[in-house]
């Protein structure tokens, strides 16, 4: 092949067999050599965080997702599963659909007035559209690329999502348990357990995020998506925050966006690659960095473009 | 502030100078450029722009410094406590305790008012407004109510009011005649002139708070009408403020509306009726009209009475207008908004 010319964008057919992805055929695998001095080369260190070893229990499916702004397609018929008991990390270059496929996940697309929206989303077998959406987002909860708490208390951050929308609003007392909980699942609980009732903007930006995370896991969720949750955090706080993703993915089914590869490298264990819209690669964290079956995902998780 | 720093900007705009060399060792240019290398024209403009500023300054400093010297030397305290008569013999006239009650009822009544109605108008535009003809309609609407005179808004009270429809608001007189003018109706048309204040600062301030954090709310399976009610109206509450004092200001300012609707009488005047609705029901005046009523400029000969008004009323507005900014600079800005 003409190595100068990129290769047609292929979709891999997930549908019948996401979790058993076939190795690369020979003539386009290279030598294992040449795949480890590059992961080396790029990573430094690699350190993944230990792997899922069982396949977990899918939650979430979409089927032929196909999601258009006006025109404007921006995610182009993406079939991919989201199991409990794994991270699934979205990579691909800006502007390849990544975050908008996660924002469909819980309809939250649809409060973008011109998005329209083809294929189906399932959660637990059931489609999503048949769902009330306050319910649905309850079960597949979000967190932002920006940390940004509400203006209130610690303890009311939390607590706004168990509230119920009905008349009548459990007390504090009722609800300490499940904000306590929520923070001590998000790692927070020791650093702030003092002062649940101090503004939640004055912490700081590391622990303004493990505040939406438990603000989203106090609901309970089945679904956890994540958009670059640490793209505005220092590396200090990067880390605190794989740390509790890795630990969560038990409880919760994960979905992450992410630009940064080496923390798809060493969180996720499975990764989906996007380019323009499209699902191109969709395996294995080792297998998407250590042997891409495509020439675009070689070359993206390779540095080579975006 | 440094009025020698201005003159010698503006000089040094006008005529070219350079800077003096600094003792021992190499002259080192200014940070910004000197405006002496500047084409005659842009020198012209700028000195024209401090020029305009200084003028500002000036004329504020005469208001208020002229109001001072003024209002001082004629008021005393017994004046603020003592209700006003009518009586020729300015010694026998009283105070303004009547008109400074006024003021303060009606800045309070016409602010109760807008408040709801701006913060209402300002929630839907912002986070509905549509179908967007009616949106500009609203828009529209509240552009016209800002622009529209008071006078305006006076007459077409009296007309509104004076209904049989509205006779419960005001007094009637004998022979069925609705006489419109009443604390009600008067401050129903003094809200209009603070509403859009109202709804441009709490437009401005929703308008602040980004996507994400309303996208926040609705990810955690909340309703729209539960994300506005804890989570916008709370952000907000500092604009509202701020929207809410600057409408104060004008309604404590504005003379035509209570001359027109308020009957500018001396003292408050009670209509049957239980207490408290009796007032509200009944006339009035404000510190306004009592200057109007009182100075020469207007129907009165007891410049006197008029001046220590006025100064009240200048102090009233100033500590409005300082509220405001004090509001508005303590602002917490959250995280999200920088």
């Amino acid at each position: 092949m003409d190595s100068l010319i990129p290769p047609p964008i292929r979709r891999i057919a997930v549908d019948e067999s996401p979790t058993t992805v076939a190795p690369p055929p020979a003539d386009e695998r290279r030598p294992d050599g040449e795949a480890n001095g590059h992961r080396a080369g790029m990573f430094g260190t690699p350190t993944p965080r230990a792997r899922s070893g069982r396949p977990g229990v899918e939650r979430m499916r979409t089927e032929r997702l196909t999601i258009a702004y006006g025109e404007k397609v921006a995610v182009n018929s993406v079939s991919l599963p989201v199991r409990q008991g794994e991270i699934l990390a979205l990579i691909g270059p800006s502007g390849c659909g990544k975050t908008t496929f996660l924002r469909s996940l819980n309809r939250l697309i649809e409060l973008t007035p011109n998005a329209t929206r083809q294929g189906r989303i399932t959660l637990d077998s059931g489609d999503v559209d048949a769902l009330e959406v306050t319910e649905l987002r309850r079960r597949v909860t979000m967190v932002f690329q920006q940390p940004n708490p509400f203006p209130m208390s610690i303890f009311d951050n939390i607590a706004y999502g168990l509230r119920e929308q009905g008349s009548s609003r459990p007390g504090r007392a009722e609800l300490e348990p499940a904000v306590v909980d929520a923070l001590e699942r998000a790692g927070l609980f020791g650093e702030v357990s003092e002062n649940l009732e101090h503004a939640a903007l004055r912490l700081s930006g590391g622990q303004q995020q493990r505040l939406c995370i438990a603000r989203a896991l106090a609901v309970r969720p089945e679904v956890l998506l994540l958009d670059e949750p640490c793209s505005a955090l220092d590396p200090r706080s990067t880390a605190r925050i794989e740390d509790l993703l890795v630990k969560l993915r038990d409880d919760v089914a994960i979905v992450i966006v992410t630009h940064n590869l080496q923390q798809a490298y060493r969180i996720a264990d499975h990764v989906a690659f996007m380019y323009l819209g499209e699902l191109v690669e969709y395996a294995p964290t080792d297998q998407v960095f250590g042997a891409p079956r495509h020439e675009r995902t070689k070359d993206y998780v390779s540095g080579g473009f975006g | 502030m440094g009025s020698e720093a201005a003159a010698e900007a503006l000089w040094g705009a006008l005529i070219a100078t350079q800077a003096p060399p600094r003792p021992g060792g190499a002259e080192r240019t200014r940070p910004v450029e000197s405006s002496a290398s500047w084409p005659r024209v842009d020198r012209v403009g700028l000195a024209l722009c401090w020029a305009a500023g200084m003028l500002l300054c000036l004329v504020a400093a005469g208001i208020v410094l002229y109001m001072l010297f003024k209002g001082l030397q004629y008021l005393r305290p017994g004046l603020l406590v003592e209700r006003p008569v009518a009586d020729p013999d300015q010694s026998k006239s009283g105070g303004f305790l009547d008109p400074l009650i006024g003021t303060v009822m009606l800045t309070g009544l016409g602010t109760a008012m807008a408040v709801p109605l701006g913060v209402a108008t300002a929630i839907w535009l912002t986070e509905y407004g549509r179908p967007w003809w009616l949106a500009r309609a609203v828009e529209s609407g509240v552009e016209i109510v800002a622009g529209t005179p008071s006078i305006v808004l006076a007459i077409f009270g009296l007309l509104i009011f004076a209904q049989p429809l509205f006779a419960f608001l005001s007094f009637t007189a004998e022979g069925n005649a609705v006489f419109g003018r009443s604390f009600f109706n008067a401050a129903a048309m003094m809200s209009l002139i603070a509403l859009p204040l109202v709804v441009g600062a709490t437009r401005e301030a929703l308008q602040s708070i980004p996507s994400h954090i309303r996208e926040a709310s609705y990810a955690l399976g909340k309703t729209k009408a539960a994300t506005i009610r804890r989570i916008l109206l709370p952000a907000v509450r500092p604009g509202i403020g701020t929207g809410a004092a600057l409408g104060m200001g004008r309604i404590a300012g504005d003379t035509a509306i209570v001359i027109g609707l308020l009957g500018a009488t001396l003292q408050i005047e009670r209509v049957d009726g239980p207490p408290v609705i009796d007032v509200l029901r009944g006339t009035g005046s404000t510190l306004t009209s009592y200057v109007y009523n009182n100075s020469p400029s207007g129907e009165g000969n007891a410049p006197e009475k008029a001046y220590a008004a006025a100064f009240v009323l200048l102090v009233v507005v100033v500590a409005l207008n300082f509220g405001v900014d004090l509001l508005s600079r303590r602002r917490k800005l959250p995280a999200w908004t920088r």
